[in-house]
């Protein structure tokens, strides 16, 4: 018979495995050809920055209280009752002479923290639950989704309040929190994937061998549902942003003194029309983070949605 | 926009067409000329990627958002069609020139009634009354042999069957009378002996409305059967075009001729007359050689006469338009190769692998409804495997044939452990599996039955490298375990599926069909199988890729002496590679034999259709045409008697609708369930007429 591949005789492996940071940085390039994640990309990377760096670049201690208080940021400086030290706080002070600007970039430093881990930590449960329900179906399917729809009637905002009423406020229980009001709409995502990834060839393939179910669902089914996954964890990162900025905002969130955006929107609100600067920058800081987030979906939604 | 009617119905000159894409320009088509005369039926036949189906969407104006004519002009009926306006084209299109796809089930709308999609056509177009529109629609629905058409019209898509909606959508795209029908695979996702059914109907109506077609199809036989004229593609050029009795009696390019000798026909045999498949592959557009676009993959191939400018078109005949574009097509005589591979020594086979007796496996189904719980028939059974008895020997290929809903893919299930059998034994080895699910089954039991799967683009995990893939089944069966001996190993076995070895480190993504079944078969080999199952392997291949991979499964069996239970519903691939054949219908077995006793009378009836309804892409065989009627009966609900009997063209009446046939034995291995005699069974004409000596030479040069 003739070869259907005449150079294959004998030939030496020339390619490489490509490695897991070349296939991590691969899809990052790939963002290159949509500008609207570029943008997004770039928003995020900018806060990501910002966080990483928080003790090089904040010039006080964000609890630091200095003087003077209610300091405005630097263009009105001639309005501050200390003029000649005010050009040291660019955004001005709060209520209790606390730097802005170092309160805004050490509360990146935890809402970058908290946000991801909240995240990671529902995917982590969504994911579990979605492979069990999508993949044995039946009465297990049944009761994780009955369990999910039970969870999704609850008022999302309602929720936190009973877990953190309860729990009380801190950083942990704002993770459980999210883990509890994200991991069913994540566990839905993820059982409808498997649903339509179980019927595929090759799971038939890994069950005619005989692999176990822990192998099939982690090791054939999961890895081919990450496209649709990423976009969504990056869209959710954006809501736990936000659930962060409303939790602090209504006075649940990471507990103060520690800076935190939505905290510091909340001590700030009942000056906003006098001083609007001590409201206006976490308000952008929170926007423009959560905007960065969306942006990156979109982008690798529409990198994904070509070819 | 007046039409010219003295002018051919569609001329194409010249056409190039590209699509825009992120790799830059790919010209999908690349200098094409095409005519239809009135009522003339064309065939655009090749492979999948040459460009066929791009012309039929040009000729729709209907390219998509990135794909442009670059050059050339389409005349319908001596009309510039990229002249028109899109009002004027919107008015062209379905009346004028009207186009059957692929898959009927995706063409109809789910939510609206046969009726109202097929009443729109005229209405539309020419502007009728709904009552009007209605009447003809009846007339065309049983002008397409649809029976009780009123019940058709008020039938939604998914309460008819595959065949069914193709004869809707057939006679939706009859009823403003087009002058040209474009028909793009329209029997593909289609049962055959359906198709058999189709393609009839194709040729009877273009008899009676005098339509123009153009039939694109990668079947060579269908062809030879619906059309006067066909061209040849090869990626994005037509090789050679000409009148059917010219093209088929002598191929003149190397490529019609590997075509030739890629599928089976009645002369060749896995033995004395094996395919030949043609090596290489398709290149990709963006790809392509200088020169003969074939140049890589032909025997004939010179370097300094072929590989440097595009070919020339050169006329072979004019009388039957017959051209071909090939350098050397007066120089090679095709007499001197062999359409067919080496001959081959029959492989003798051993002792007896594996016994089914008396399997059954049913399907449960429970009836919830108020009136079953009330009348307590809460539970009705699918029989999907009623009562199968036969064996298959090592080194024996033993092909499982029928329709699909014959319950063949379940019988592969319970084999594999993925379900239960209901009743009787499967003993393989001599140990009944039939009861044990594969997680029960010891890592040798699992590794000694593997199974080849269906669909090149769906059997391998797209998120793990080919040498992870198979490396896991090596560890998985404990061939081997050291991981150095695991990597040796899997190269070893990309080395018997003639791959290259840097494929290891390749994602599926980057592989072709062709090769994705390579991979296939060679994990389904690592774990030294004894047996394997393969369904329908390569019905999803192109047809010189079928070929490599039909010859490779074989030349591995043969080595290593493994029993094939091969799954097909395609009787021209069982009947040149198996050994014995199980025609399966509705569950039960209808006949089983060697495959000469299987196509040579006595024929079981529904046998007898099958045969009747391969298509068979060579001129001089005759065929007695069998068409069935009705549709498969459904599963939950069989005939009392024979389960062939409610579409049997031979039955004898009460007996069949009443009494289950008992197996008659021809010979000690032929058994036929029929209430007909044997001896009227053997008076039967044979179906298939090969004349005693195959003559395809061609005409010397001059």
């Amino acid at each position: 018979m003739p070869d259907a591949n005449p150079s294959s005789v004998a030939k030496l492996p020339t390619e490489r495995m490509p490695t897991t940071w070349a296939r991590i940085i691969k899809p990052i390039g790939l963002l290159r050809e949509s500008p609207v994640g570029m943008f997004g990309t770039g928003l995020v990377l900018f806060w990501v920055l910002v966080a990483m760096f928080a003790p090089l670049l904040a010039p006080f201690d964000p609890l630091a209280t200095l003087d003077p208080l209610r300091c405005p940021p630097w263009w009105q400086h001639d309005y501050c009752p200390k003029s000649e030290v005010a050009n040291t706080y660019i955004l001005g002070t709060d209520h209790l002479g606390r730097d802005i600007f170092s309160r805004l970039v050490w509360a990146a430093r935890r809402v970058l923290t908290y946000a991801p881990l909240a995240t990671v930590c529902a995917y982590a449960i969504g994911i579990m639950m979605g492979l069990a329900a999508g993949y044995y179906r039946g009465w297990v399917d049944n009761v994780l989704s009955r369990f999910a729809d039970l969870i999704l009637s609850f008022p999302v905002l309602v929720l936190y309040i009973l877990i953190i009423a309860h729990f009380g406020a801190s950083p942990i229980n704002i993770v459980i929190a999210i883990v509890f009001a994200s991991g069913p709409g994540i566990m839905r995502i993820v059982r409808g994937l498997v649903l339509d990834l179980r019927t595929r060839e090759y799971v038939a393939a890994a069950e005619t061998r005989g692999e176990p179910s822990l192998w099939i669902m982690v090791l054939e089914i999961l890895p081919n549902a990450r496209g649709p996954l990423i976009v969504d964890a990056c869209l959710r990162l954006g809501y736990v942003t936000i659930a962060i900025g409303v939790l602090g905002f209504l006075g649940l969130g990471l507990p103060p003194p520690d800076p935190d955006w939505g905290g510091m929107i909340n001590e700030a609100r009942g000056m906003a029309v006098l001083f609007p600067h001590m409201t206006v920058f976490p308000c952008i800081a929170i926007s423009s983070l959560i905007l960065g987030f969306n942006l990156m979906a979109d982008g690798l939604r529409e990198i994904s949605l070509r070819d | 926009m007046t039409y010219d009617d003295n002018a051919p119905v569609l001329e194409i000159t010249d056409l190039n067409l590209s699509y825009w894409t992120r790799a830059g320009e790919i010209p999908a088509v690349v200098d094409f000329s095409l005519v239809v005369e009135r009522g003339e039926s064309v065939g655009l036949v090749g492979e999948s990627g040459c460009g066929k189906s791009t012309v039929a969407m040009a000729v729709m104006q209907y390219m998509g958002h990135n794909g442009t004519i670059k050059s050339g002009s389409i005349k319908f009926k001596g009309v510039e069609l990229s002249e028109l306006k899109p009002e004027e084209l919107r008015r062209l299109r379905g009346s004028e020139i009207a186009m059957i796809y692929q898959e009927p089930f995706a063409a109809l709308n789910p939510s609206l009634t046969i009726g109202s999609q097929l009443k729109d056509v005229p209405m539309i177009h020419e502007g009728i009354s709904e009552r009007e529109a209605l009447e003809r629609a009846v007339g065309v629905l049983s002008d397409c042999r649809l029976p009780d058409p009123q019940r058709i019209l008020a039938a939604y898509p998914h309460q008819l069957s595959g065949g069914q909606q193709q004869r809707a959508l057939i006679a939706m795209a009859l009823l403003s009378n087009p002058s040209l029908l474009l028909l793009d695979e329209p029997t593909t996702a289609l049962d055959v002996t359906v198709e058999a059914g189709i393609i009839e109907l194709i040729k009877e109506l273009g008899d009676k409305y005098g339509t123009s077609q153009v039939y694109i199809s990668h079947n060579l036989g269908l062809i030879l059967e619906v059309c006067d004229r066909v061209s040849v593609m090869y990626s994005g050029e037509v090789v050679e075009e000409g009148t059917i009795d010219s093209l088929f009696a002598h191929p003149r390019h190397p490529y019609t001729h590997g075509l030739f000798g890629c599928i089976a026909l009645p002369s060749a045999d896995k033995n004395a007359a094996p395919l030949k498949p043609i090596r290489g592959q398709l290149p990709l557009p963006h790809e392509r050689p200088d020169g003969c676009n074939f140049g890589p993959r032909c025997d004939h191939f010179i370097h300094s006469l072929c590989g440097r400018d595009a070919v020339p078109v050169s006329d072979v005949d004019s009388a039957a338009n017959h051209n071909v574009r090939c350098h050397r097509w007066q120089e090679i005589d095709h007499r001197e190769r062999v359409p067919h591979g080496e001959a081959m020594e029959p492989i003798e086979l051993g002792e007896t692998v594996l016994e089914v007796e008396a399997m059954q496996k049913y399907y449960e189904v429970e009836d919830r409804s108020l009136g079953a719980l009330i009348q307590r028939h809460a539970t009705s059974y699918i029989k999907a495997n009623d009562g199968l008895n036969f064996d298959a020997r090592s080194a024996e290929t033993v092909a499982i044939v029928g329709e699909s809903g014959c319950g063949k893919s379940t019988f592969a299930k319970v084999l594999m452990g993925l379900e239960l059998a209901t009743d009787g034994e499967v003993r393989h080895n001599g140990k009944d599996i039939g009861s044990i699910p594969v997680r029960e089954r010891s890592p040798q039991q699992i590794g000694s039955l593997q199974m080849v799967f269906q669909n090149p683009f769906d059997t391998l995990n797209p998120s793990h490298t080919i040498g992870w893939q198979i490396g896991r089944v090596i560890k998985k069966f404990g061939v081997e375990k050291d991981r150095a001996k695991i990597r040796e190993r899997v190269m070893q076995l990309l080395e018997v599926v003639k791959l290259p070895r840097d494929f290891y480190y390749r994602r599926p993504r980057q592989l072709s069909g062709g090769q994705k079944q390579r991979v296939g078969i060679a994990r389904a080999f690592a774990g030294n199988p004894s047996m394997v199952i393969a369904d329908e392997p390569v019905s999803a291949l192109d047809v010189s890729v079928a070929a490599a991979v039909t010859q490779l499964l074989m030349e591995i069996q043969r080595e290593n002496r493994t029993t094939l239970l091969f799954i097909s519903h395609d009787l021209s691939v069982v009947r040149y590679l198996s050994d014995r054949i199980v025609v399966m219908y509705l569950g039960q077995i209808m006949e089983l034999g060697t495959t000469t006793e299987i196509f040579d009378p006595p024929y079981h009836p529904y046998t007898e259709a099958l045969l009747s309804a391969i298509p068979i892409a060579d001129p001089a065989v005759t065929k007695r045409e069998i068409f069935l009627s009705g549709n498969l009966p459904s599963a939950l609900d069989p005939p009392n008697g024979c389960p062939f009997s409610t579409r049997c063209p031979r039955s004898l009446g009460a007996v069949c609708d009443d009494t289950r046939p008992e197996v008659q034995r021809n010979s000690v291995g032929h058994k036929i369930a029929c209430h007909i005699p044997l001896e009227e069974l053997r008076l039967i004409e044979p179906v298939i007429n090969v004349p005693t000596v195959v003559v395809r030479e061609p005409i010397s040069a001059e």
